[in-house]
């Protein structure tokens, strides 16, 4: 048995195992920490900071920082709550996002979390970076567009399908997605059965032949915020309902 | 005490979010009783001559026309509403932002696969408005004060936001009336 550690989130008193992340013990207890570039099973690399709370006072990523006894974690302030609308709203503007008709509408992490901030306009002026699409390989299309270089693909493919198919070249603002074959996804041996294909929280890694299936209205957060399986299942776990 | 004017407009847009607007249905005798529309498309008024509370634009700028439209709402009404993605993020419109204007004219004048123009002329009467090097959403050429995204909104964002500035609260949309699509 790992040693349990108790700690405050928001003033709630939380336990968990010592070396977890502060995201996932506050996950185990209902508490929704925003994500991005994390996701389950994967090696959290800290790259969005969308997760950004306060851990004593100082800013730290939740998805990266373990958790330790007697600290004291911030989440939803008011100042966590705008630090991570304006992350989101500069994903928008850098790079080209026309939800109007992307095949993720409704799916889409990205999309899900302006609407669970209320976003309804980015304050900051568009780039309109020109991004290239690669339509090369037979099922799967990627949209350099939509990519917020959250790099949940590369750790995947790498780390799960072991491939290493997906990769970042450049930095800063010029950083993009490369495939290892230098050239085209085509050329790389990307299968439509890799994990690497389902990673990608936006609308740039596609299945081909799969768009708009779901009808509007019964998308994935349609209805439902982004966050709110986690909330629910404390939510019936206090109730002393079964939990999911 | 007269009723508070509303002003619309479709600037680059495809006149969608207009159709959103007629989309609150019977809702709009309910409006008509308590606002007055001015300028608007669906008044067929064509240039300020009150001052307005709320002015509705949909679309983007595109062209030096619409920037002198928008400049004008500004100044005659108070509350200054962007209605639609093309007015909240330059929406279908700015996709041309990836191309070169010439290339977009050439296209559309001249290369074009449905084009017969054997003289190779692009239009440039001094009665065309320019077109601007590259699609803006409205807040990006002049102050908005609310913000409605949706490709259209809903005829319920439209009513949500429209009935709440009538009220004199804010705009304050719930989750499933903040939609980009
Ligand atoms: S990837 Fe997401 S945010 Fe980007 S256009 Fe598609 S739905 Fe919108
Ligand atoms: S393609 Fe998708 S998963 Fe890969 S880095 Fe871009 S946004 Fe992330
Ligand atoms: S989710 Fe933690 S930094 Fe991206």
């Amino acid at each position: 048995m790992s040693e349990i550690v108790t700690f405050t989130i928001d003033g709630r008193r939380i336990s968990a195992e010592a070396g977890q992340t502060i995201l996932a013990a506050a996950q185990a207890c209902g508490i929704y920490i925003p994500r991005l570039c994390h996701k389950d099973g994967l090696t959290p690399v800290g790259g969005c900071r969308v997760c950004t709370v306060r851990v004593n006072g100082r800013p730290a990523s939740a998805c990266t920082q373990p958790v330790a006894a007697g600290i004291v974690v911030d989440n939803d302030t008011e100042e966590l709550r705008s630090w991570r609308r304006q992350i989101v709203e500069m994903l928008f503007v850098e790079g080209n996002h026309f939800c109007m008709f992307c095949e993720k509408s409704g799916n889409c992490e990205l999309q899900a979390l302006a609407y669970r901030f209320g976003i309804t306009a980015p304050r900051y002026p568009y780039l309109w970076p020109k991004r290239d699409v690669d339509a090369s390989h037979p099922d799967i299309i990627l949209d350099r567009n939509r990519c917020i270089m959250c790099g949940r693909c590369e750790r995947t493919s790498r780390d799960l399908d072991g491939k290493s198919v997906f990769g970042f070249v450049e930095r800063g603002i010029h950083k993009t997605l490369a495939v290892n074959a230098d050239a085209r996804l085509a050329d790389t041996d990307l299968d439509l059965t890799d994990q690497a294909v389902n990673a990608c929280p936006v609308g740039a890694i596609l299945k081909k032949r799969t768009a708009y299936r779901t009808p509007v209205g019964q998308r994935q957060f349609d209805r439902e915020p982004i966050g709110t399986s986690v909330e629910t299942r404390a939510k019936l776990t206090i109730d002393g309902g079964e939990p999911r | 005490m007269s009723k508070p004017r509303l002003a619309t407009c479709s600037l680059a847009g495809c006149f969608g979010c207009h159709m959103s607007i007629l989309d609150i249905d019977e809702r709009i005798l309910e409006l008509a009783e308590v606002i007055q529309f001015h300028k608007s498309p669906i008044t067929d008024i064509k240039t300020f001559t009150e001052h307005c509370r709320i002015g509705l634009v949909e679309g983007g700028c595109a062209n030096e026309e619409n920037v002198e439209v928008l400049r004008a709402f500004r100044r005659n009404c108070d509350i200054l509403v962007s209605m639609g993605d093309c007015a909240t993020m330059g929406g279908i419109p700015a996709l041309r932002n990836f191309v070169e204007i010439e290339e977009c004219l050439r296209e559309a004048y001249v290369d074009g696969p449905s084009t017969h123009n054997p003289d190779g002329v692009i239009p440039r009467d001094i009665e065309l408005p320019l077109l601007l090097d590259k699609v803006r959403p409205a807040h990006e050429v002049v102050r908005m004060d609310y913000f409605l995204p949706g490709c259209p909104p809903s005829a319920d964002t439209i009513w949500a936001a429209v009935t709440a500035l009538l009220s004199e609260s804010p705009v304050d949309l719930p989750y499933p009336l903040v939609k980009y699509d």
